[in-house]
């Protein structure tokens, strides 16, 4: 096993067991839902640190994939019954299936035209919810969506919800450094480095840029899923472009460079605007102030600051 | 007894021409298995152009190109490496951000047999083939001298041992033919010689060597065969010490 992914597998597995403690300490549902809300950043700027960082694409769209996974499962529970497992289960085979397609007609172009063809994808869904009123409720929202059970246990509470969503992030990042640890995370690092020397050393780099970039739509479309049946209330508004904007700069925020770089980003700005909440009308001036200090002397995210401080090579 | 190693890479009548500059007219040649074959040239001569061709970076505009039975002319660049015709560039093109053994490692591309799932969730037979791959980059490492190196980031290397490492990352494939672009370009007389020893080392493997250099003590040291090319075309072609002689070549190289 190579150096880099013990290391990782024992900071993976600190942060499980403070996870795993934090309900003991704090039983506030307020900052449970927060957290909890953290962990479905953190896990869909896993996928999106794989696509920027790794297959070095951008996608200002996966607001949009978060609202497939979301809508998809959601609707499908209410209006035909079928368990929510497996509704996030056809959500997420739907997902891969449209962001598939849109990966392998997009990416044979060459350069960024990934970034516009999300961008049009998220507008797309976002009107598609606010207008398909009869289908998706339109802008006043989709109430009354069943929670995920097991046996008698519906994970309802802030807390239930809190040992379901956070294992399933923690999973993800496990089996995602597994990825990053491999020869398909190296061909991606090589790709994102150097095409033209990646392809010449049998690098497929459609086949890879089109990878990374179903992979963090899939991961979008689970963290959409347990969005819908944990809040139970979904609506457009969520999905629109800013939050696709938000969790690009979170990615960045924490560093592109690595998968801790997206822990540290969505695991500190999501919760930052709830905190700040106390400075009231200079909250967003001392939020988007942080981002670009951060940015403009760190570009490398706190991720990278952490590895210059501690002389950490990336993983 | 030369000519009867058979053809391993075959490039018959490659014409480029760039927005009004012909780059190649008409380029004919054969490298033969386990052959050191020199292709040198003024600047200009099309040689890089070449190399971008055959390797599939640059598209002809003419011509057909042979590796072993598979004709090249409609595969991308990836599909001729995992062939394995491997290459190295003039500007090196080391990956920044990895190590000097994720580097090589990533030589070994072609060669994986597991796919997305099986690493992702790590079974056995990623890991086998993942600490295989390791060891086979850490022996190559360590025939080029580089074995210490291995855990740096590979941009941290001055300039001579870059080079080293990208000759080590096309090995790691285990290629049959490889290109080397001008691999002596900014070393110095000590690494060159070096340099030589390594290509001779390779061409005992069986490996088939087009060795496009500017470095023309280099290349009649090592080469068996001489290509010499001026303005996109072969002027001359034999062992090196007819090339040196050969007035057509002095007249490309110093005028008339």
């Amino acid at each position: 096993m190579s150096s880099g992914l013990k290391r990782d597998r024992r900071i993976l597995a600190g942060l499980a067991t403070a996870i795993g403690m934090i309900p003991f300490l704090i039983n506030n549902p307020y900052y449970l839902t927060v957290l909890n809300l953290s962990a479905l950043n953190i896990l869909t700027v896993c996928g999106l640190t794989l696509l920027i960082g790794y297959a070095g694409q951008i996608s200002l769209g996966h607001a949009g994939f978060w609202a497939l996974g979301a809508y998809g499962s959601a609707l499908l529970s209410l209006k035909t019954g079928l368990n929510p497992w497996l509704t996030t289960a056809l959500a997420l085979g739907f997902t891969l299936a449209v962001s598939a397609g849109m990966g392998f007609t997009v990416l044979r172009l060459k350069g960024n035209y990934l970034v516009m063809a999300t961008l049009a994808f998220n507008l797309a869904v976002y009107f598609f919810l606010v207008e398909a009123e009869e289908l998706t409720g339109g802008p006043p929202g989709l109430p009354g969506i069943p929670p995920y059970t097991l046996g008698s246990l519906a994970f309802v509470t802030d807390l239930a919800a809190y040992y379901l969503i956070w294992p399933v992030v923690l999973i993800t990042l496990f089996l995602t450094f597994n990825l990053v640890h491999s020869g398909e995370g190296r061909a991606l690092r090589a790709l994102a480095s150097g095409e033209i020397a990646a392809a010449c050393l049998g690098i497929n780099p459609r086949r890879y840029k089109v990878l990374a970039f179903v992979l963090s739509a899939a991961y979008a479309s689970l963290a959409g899923s347990l969005y819908a049946h944990y809040f139970s209330f979904i609506s457009p508004k969520t999905f629109d472009i800013f939050f696709s904007v938000e969790l690009v700069a979170m990615c960045l925020f924490g560093g592109k460079g690595s998968l801790w770089g997206a822990v540290l980003g969505a695991g500190l700005l999501t919760p930052l605007p709830h905190f700040l909440s106390i400075f009231d009308e200079y909250r967003d001036l001392i939020y988007g102030g942080l981002l670009m200090g951060v940015l403009i002397f760190f570009p490398d995210g706190l991720s990278g600051l952490m590895r210059k401080l501690y002389g950490r090579k990336a993983p | 007894m030369a000519e009867k190693r058979p053809k391993i890479l075959k490039v018959e009548n490659l014409s480029k021409n760039f927005g009004g500059v012909q780059a190649l007219r008409g380029v004919s040649l054969n490298l033969r298995a386990g052959e050191i074959l020199g292709l040198i040239g003024p600047n200009g001569a099309g040689k890089t152009t070449l190399i971008n061709i055959v390797s599939g970076v640059v598209r002809e505009d003419a011509g057909t190109i042979f590796f072993e039975e598979h004709l090249l002319n409609e595969l991308s660049p990836w599909q001729r490496a995992a062939l394995g015709l491997a290459r190295t560039f003039q500007h090196i093109q080391i990956f920044a951000g990895l190590t000097v053994l994720e580097n090589v490692m990533c030589g070994a591309h072609r060669l994986r047999k597991t796919g997305f799932w099986e690493t992702f969730l790590r079974l056995p037979r990623a890991v086998a083939e993942e600490d295989e791959c390791r060891r086979q980059a850490l022996s190559i490492l360590s025939e080029l001298g580089l074995a210490d190196k291995a855990n740096l980031p590979a941009e941290n290397l001055p300039y001579g041992e870059q080079k080293k490492v990208v000759i080590a990352r096309a090995l790691a494939s285990r290629p049959r033919a490889i290109l080397l672009d001008e691999p002596a370009g900014g070393l110095n007389e000590k690494e060159t010689e070096e340099l030589g020893e390594i290509i001779l080392r390779l061409r005992e493997k069986g490996l088939a060597i087009l060795l496009v250099e500017h470095d023309l003590n280099l290349v009649m040291r090592i080469c068996e065969r001489v290509v010499v090319l001026n303005q996109g075309e072969v002027i001359a072609e034999g062992p090196p010490c007819e090339i040196q002689n050969d007035p057509r070549v002095l007249e490309a190289y110093l005028g008339k």
